[in-house]
């Protein structure tokens, strides 16, 4: 609760501080402090100290889990604004209002992480969704970035009336919006009931780009500044999927049977398609983007699964998973040219930078001794421990390899081909420094993911 | 009235939304076509709202103000984006959003 009261009026204040202060650093500053400040009294609620309730009438639960997921979204998001933050300015001149917008979809992601009651699912995935729409289009004069902004905001407002015909025929079914209402099992099952609930599904798959549900995504993350298309692949996609594990978890735990399949062939479909096409793909933008997709249908596995084992899973996912993209991210901002040529020659020009990004690569394809593998690993083990089916995770493991040969076409880039064209990157220590620093914190995570996991029991 | 006529009428209504948005090339076309989606929801949830006993039945209505403002907070950052993206091409036809596939 604290966290969420705290980064809404943080959204407000960096409104505020667009009229009145006019240096950009100072801005930036306030940002980075402010999402430092959220961090700390995220984990002091974690450890019991909650400044202010609010009776929300049962709608909003922080339990331990939203806790932990929390402090790892906005742990991404401060390591992001100090990676990126600077590169925000190139985009476009309304600096605080990006901040402000970003600190906004974190208050969504609050809500989302939190939901007991169905209204509040509906409120918190708006308030990612609208701010979003906004920062696609935030490169006003980039024709590219409005026609993402267009598409995204049809397709986006699209799913979002699907949700809403999903969540009222619920309602008519069972009478209430609360997730443990509609859990409960009282006579008959109401077609309303299973109408709704695949309704709910899709629209929930659309928003974390599940196959067959993923085609806005290419298009809308290689249209959007890339400064943009890190946060909304790595910190907004793993929030709204607390939301989905949590849907599914608490509302529709008793209809198990009945979506189970279904989960399994839309894990299926999208680590297939995800995979594959990103093999195909000339530009790093648009290869990550598809990277995204088949990480999707990875963390899917865990709605799959649905035990504490892929609660687990999740969690650490979710921290590889963004520590990693954010880092890869980070760097593509800086180079001109996003094909796979662009990155030629870097491991000469850039020997740390070249080092630092084949371990966020090497994280995301699952080479053990990273987060990446670990997290591979739970999502795994607990499918195989929870299923009847063994066809999903033997797949899941042969796209997991499949997966190796697109991002290993970036460390062959760097380290073996070489340049035509001499570097015109600069960098600020303090930008090594903290990548070094993630880089770091990646690999510790691959050695002993119990640090992480630990905060979910004590 | 029996409720399935309301049931039926909102699907209706909600079956029309989504033909426009699938078939219609105009984005503001588009728009309105999502916000018929998104009042027969409204329709739908005021209809089971009077269907549930008193206590349950005031959530239903709670919740279509909600989407209601939701809606209103949509359109006005929908419509800057159509408005901006006029001005570069002027013209709100979707066959435009093809080139970025390329």
């Amino acid at each position: 609760m604290n966290a969420l009261l705290l980064s809404a009026l943080m959204g407000v204040v960096m409104m505020f501080s667009g009229i009145v202060l006019k240096s950009k650093a100072a801005i930036r500053n306030i940002a980075i402090a402010g999402m430092l400040a959220l961090l700390l009294v995220n984990i002091l609620e974690m450890n019991g100290t909650v400044f202010l309730v609010i009776d929300s009438k049962g709608m909003i639960g922080f339990d331990r889990f939203a806790l932990l997921f929390n402090s790892i979204i906005f742990f991404s998001t401060f390591l992001y604004l100090t990676l990126s933050a600077r590169d925000m300015e190139k985009v476009g001149v309304n600096y605080a209002e990006y901040l402000a917008l970003i600190f906004f979809i974190l208050c969504g992601i609050a809500l989302v992480s939190s939901f007991r009651s169905l209204i509040i699912l509906f409120l918190g995935i708006e308030i990612i969704s609208i701010p979003l729409y906004i920062l696609t289009g935030s490169d006003k004069l980039n024709l590219k970035s409005n026609e993402a902004s267009l598409k995204y905001f049809l397709l986006g407002s699209f799913s979002t009336g699907l949700m809403l015909m999903g969540i009222a025929l619920i309602y008519g079914a069972k009478g209430t919006f609360y997730t443990s209402g509609i859990n409960m099992v009282n006579g008959a099952i109401s077609p309303l009931l299973i109408a709704g609930m695949l309704l709910l599904m899709f629209s929930m798959a659309f928003k974390v780009s599940v196959a067959p549900f993923h085609f806005w995504t290419p298009d809308v993350y290689d249209g959007a500044p890339t400064v943009f298309t890190s946060f909304m692949a790595t910190i907004v996609k793993a929030g709204v999927f607390i939301a989905f594990i949590r849907l599914f978890d608490e509302g529709f735990a008793s209809q198990q049977p009945k979506w189970k399949l279904i989960i399994a062939i839309l894990t299926a479909a999208t680590l297939l398609i995800g995979n594959i096409t990103a093999v195909f793909q000339q530009s790093v933008k648009r290869m990550l983007a598809y990277s995204s997709i088949a990480q999707a249908g990875f963390m899917l596995l865990s709605v799959y699964a649905m035990s504490p084992d892929s609660k687990e899973g999740l969690i650490l996912y979710a921290a590889a998973y963004c520590m990693a993209t954010i880092g890869i991210f980070a760097v593509l901002i800086k180079m001109s040219d996003y094909t796979f040529d662009g990155f030629n020659g870097f491991a000469k020009q850039q020997p740390l930078l070249a080092a630092v990004t084949t371990i966020f690569l090497l994280s995301l394809a699952g080479i053990p001794l990273t987060a990446g593998f670990m997290a591979k690993f739970y999502m795994i083990k607990a499918a195989m421990y929870n299923s009847g089916l063994l066809w999903l995770p033997i797949l899941a493991l042969v796209m997991a390899a499949v997966s190796v040969s697109y991002y290993f076409r970036v460390i062959q880039a760097m380290y073996f081909r070489e340049s035509s064209t001499p570097s015109t990157l600069t960098v600020t220590p303090a930008f090594r420094y903290t990548l070094v620093a993630l880089a770091a914190l990646v690999v510790l995570l691959g050695i002993f993911p119990n640090l992480l996991l630990a905060w979910l029991y004590f | 009235m029996p409720i399935v006529y309301y049931l039926y009428l909102s699907l209706a209504l909600f079956c029309i939304g989504i033909v426009g948005v699938l078939t219609r090339r105009n984005a503001i076309i588009i728009f309105m076509c999502i916000e018929i989606m998104l009042n027969a929801v409204n329709l739908l949830l005021v209809a089971f709202s009077k269907m549930h006993p008193p206590k349950a039945g005031i959530d239903g209505q709670l919740f279509v103000f909600f989407i209601m403002v939701v809606a209103a907070a949509e359109v006005s950052v929908g419509l800057a984006i159509i408005v901006m993206m006029y001005r570069r091409i002027h013209s709100v036809d979707v066959n435009f959003l093809n080139r970025l596939k390329h």
